[in-house]
């Protein structure tokens, strides 16, 4: 464990608590962003520098902002004013989280003797992968560009005024 | 200590750490937008362990962890452009995006 | 003489980190360049704004500055010695968080985009086998910052200034994605370096950029178009519209922080220009093969230089867009555009024939632009205009 891990770590982590903690919403959708660098960096860590880029190209400049259009459109940063954030089983809410860490923390340091020890970094450039992705990975892809389309399509319909003649 | 062990124990332990925050967040908070924002941590946590068992597994040269989660990423895209889009819509339906008052099933 | 004209700086940098033990090299070499292009730039921005106003100037039939030493020459000094001891004033209402790492994000993502740069023969600080994913990925992180900058100013010009520039580089950033991926295509790889090294070859003397291709060229066109709006420049500098709303998401920065905000303009504009100056022009490769002796890096920034004048040219010469007229052109005219070219691309990359390919390139190019300008044409009803005048 190098002392990068521990820095990436600590920020991703700090920026993950900090999305779900803080009250105004648009501190949240931040946080999330540093959350989102900072998986991508532990991504360039392990090794795996195409989906590090296409991580920050995806979460960093496309799910942030649709997350900060979205708060401002729905006038969501304006903290309410009776009840606070959280939501009223939040109790219930948080015990189901600690008990689904208690159990996952539990199995990793379970199993961590017959975790594999290799050390040296395996390649994976950029020809590799298209090559995946256009052969073994043909269909997969095929279907993901399918769902998008019409996860855009959808999208659009969704939030679209359906008043007549507006955009 | 665990990380000496192996360092996909300390990946492993941050992915569920995440995990466990997203899932209290999708699930304490009262604001619809943050119920998503906590998925998505959530997904984030999933592609944390795939690139970490990608690295660290027995066979990292078939791509398998690591075409996992491009997938996963470009999925997770469009749940984020739907879900926002529903959240905006509810928004204009119900004046409100709290999830504790979505609770009647008639428009 | 020539060659060690061309690796001035390479020989340069060895020469310096020589002189340090040899665990330190790496990592002082890498300071070094870092160093070298946090000095060069920031120059250029300086050299860049004194010829925007010169040049807007001349266009207006005015001079432009003149005062400031010989020729106004020393009005960029004049300009950072004024931004540097202003006050810094933060709103009273705003996010004081925000509003300070803002213009910060902003100018470590601009910087960032340079590291992939090949400014040169061997003038590269690293050569990542994804360099262009690298480049589009550090350009994505600006747009948080722009409306990390409106949003925390509290001020109504301020956040439609940022919500206009998001939407605008959000909805450019495709078609600059895609006029790309034709260059990625026939390169058969996303590594500027070897898109440069794949350029820098000579058929009767001239040189094989991919400019000189119809998907190359149509692919420019495109990436220049959606470069322009991608800065933010005129005519797609609706963010800072200074007639509608003061000057954007910019509006509540002042002193240094304006001056942080200006520098990462226009050193994103020097990217930008970088990038597409690699992908298509040739990055640092002479256009003549007898002109094979200037030194590489010359031919890199000169190229740089006149995209920047191509764009004060278009600032000084076009009017401003509609807000309307920004999104259909990229939805409807330019996007389509970039899907078509790729079809083209594959054409040149699978038939084999010399002449069959250029003719069928040419074709389905030259086709498209007239079937969409006429299109275009019939529904705008472009006639005479009227004037009116104030009475």
């Amino acid at each position: 464990m190098s002392f990068v891990f521990y820095v990436l770590a600590a920020m991703t982590l700090a920026g993950a608590l900090a999305a779900v903690l803080l009250k105004n919403l648009v501190h949240c959708a931040l946080s999330l962003t540093v959350a989102f660098a900072g998986l991508a960096l532990l991504f360039l860590e392990l090794g795996a520098q195409f989906v590090a880029f296409v991580q920050i190209l995806v979460y960093v400049g496309a799910v942030a902002i649709l997350v900060v259009f979205a708060i401002l459109l729905t006038r969501s940063a304006e903290t309410p004013k009776a009840g606070g954030v959280f939501s009223r089983t939040w109790l219930a809410g948080l015990s189901v989280a600690a008990a689904v860490f208690a159990v996952l923390g539990w199995a990793v340091l379970e199993s961590t003797p017959w975790l594999p020890q290799t050390t040296e970094a395996p390649a994976a450039d950029v020809e590799q992968i298209g090559e995946a992705l256009m052969s073994r990975y043909v269909l997969p892809l095929e279907i993901v560009a399918l769902l998008l389309t019409a996860a855009l399509i959808g999208a659009v319909i969704v939030a679209m005024h359906e008043k007549e003649g507006a955009q | 200590m665990i990380g000496s062990a192996s360092p996909l124990a300390g990946y492993l332990l941050v992915a569920a750490l995440m995990f466990a925050i997203g899932l209290a967040g999708a699930l304490t908070r009262r604001n619809a937008i943050l119920v998503l924002i906590g998925i998505e941590l959530m997904l984030n946590a999933a592609n944390l362990n795939l690139i970490a068992f990608w690295r660290y597994g027995p066979h990292p040269e078939a791509l398998t962890g690591m075409m996992f989660a491009i997938f996963s990423i470009a999925v997770a895209a469009a749940e984020a452009a739907v879900g926002l889009g529903l959240v905006i819509q509810i928004h204009r339906h119900a004046k409100t995006t709290d999830v504790d008052q979505m609770n009647r099933m008639k428009g | 003489m020539l060659e060690k004209a061309d690796q001035v700086f390479v020989l340069l940098l060895h020469w310096l980190v020589g002189y340090l033990p040899a665990a330190w090299q790496p990592a002082a070499g890498v300071l070094l360049c870092v160093v070298a292009i946090i000095a060069v730039y920031p120059t250029l921005f300086a050299l860049a704004v004194l010829l925007e106003r010169k040049g807007l100037g001349r266009m207006q039939n005015r001079y432009g500055p003149n005062r400031v030493g010989p020729f106004g020459i020393l009005q960029p000094v004049a300009d950072g010695i004024k931004s540097l001891t202003k006050e810094d004033i933060v709103p009273f209402t705003a996010d004081a968080v925000v509003h300070f790492i803002a213009p910060l994000v902003l100018v470590v993502a601009v910087f960032m985009g340079f590291a992939v740069l090949p400014m040169g023969r061997n003038m590269v600080l690293v050569d990542l086998d994804a360099s262009l994913l690298f480049f589009f990925a550090m350009g994505a992180s600006t747009e948080l910052s722009v409306f990390m900058a409106g949003w925390s100013s509290r001020n109504k010009y301020s956040l439609l200034g940022a919500m206009r520039a998001v939407a605008q580089m959000i909805s450019y950033e495709v078609p600059l994605l895609l006029s790309t991926v034709g260059v990625v295509m026939i390169t058969g790889s996303l590594s500027l370096v070897d898109i440069v090294d794949a350029q820098n070859r000579y058929t009767w003397g001239l040189a094989h950029w991919n400019v000189f291709k119809p998907w190359g060229l149509a692919g420019f066109v495109m990436f220049v178009i959606a470069s322009m709006a991608e800065t933010n420049r005129s005519p797609f500098d609706l963010p800072e519209g200074e007639s509608e709303i003061v000057a954007g998401y910019f509006t509540e920065y002042s002193g240094f922080k304006f001056a942080l905000f200006f520098l990462g303009e226009y050193v994103g504009m020097f990217g930008i220009a970088g990038l597409g100056t690699s992908l298509f022009l040739g990055g640092w490769s002479s256009p003549l093969a007898i002109l094979n002796w200037v030194p590489s890096w010359i031919w890199f920034f000169s190229k740089v230089m006149v995209w920047i004048c191509f764009f004060i040219w278009v600032r000084g010469t076009m009017p401003r867009l509609r807000q309307d007229q920004l999104m259909n052109f990229a939805w409807k005219f330019v996007l389509p555009m970039t899907l078509l070219n790729l079809l083209v691309a594959a054409e040149w990359r699978f038939v084999a024939d010399l002449w069959l390919r250029w003719i069928a390139g040419m074709v389905i190019v030259v086709g498209a632009y007239v079937l969409m300008g006429r299109v275009g044409m019939r529904r705008e009803h472009f006639g005479p205009r009227t004037y009116r005048y104030a009475e």
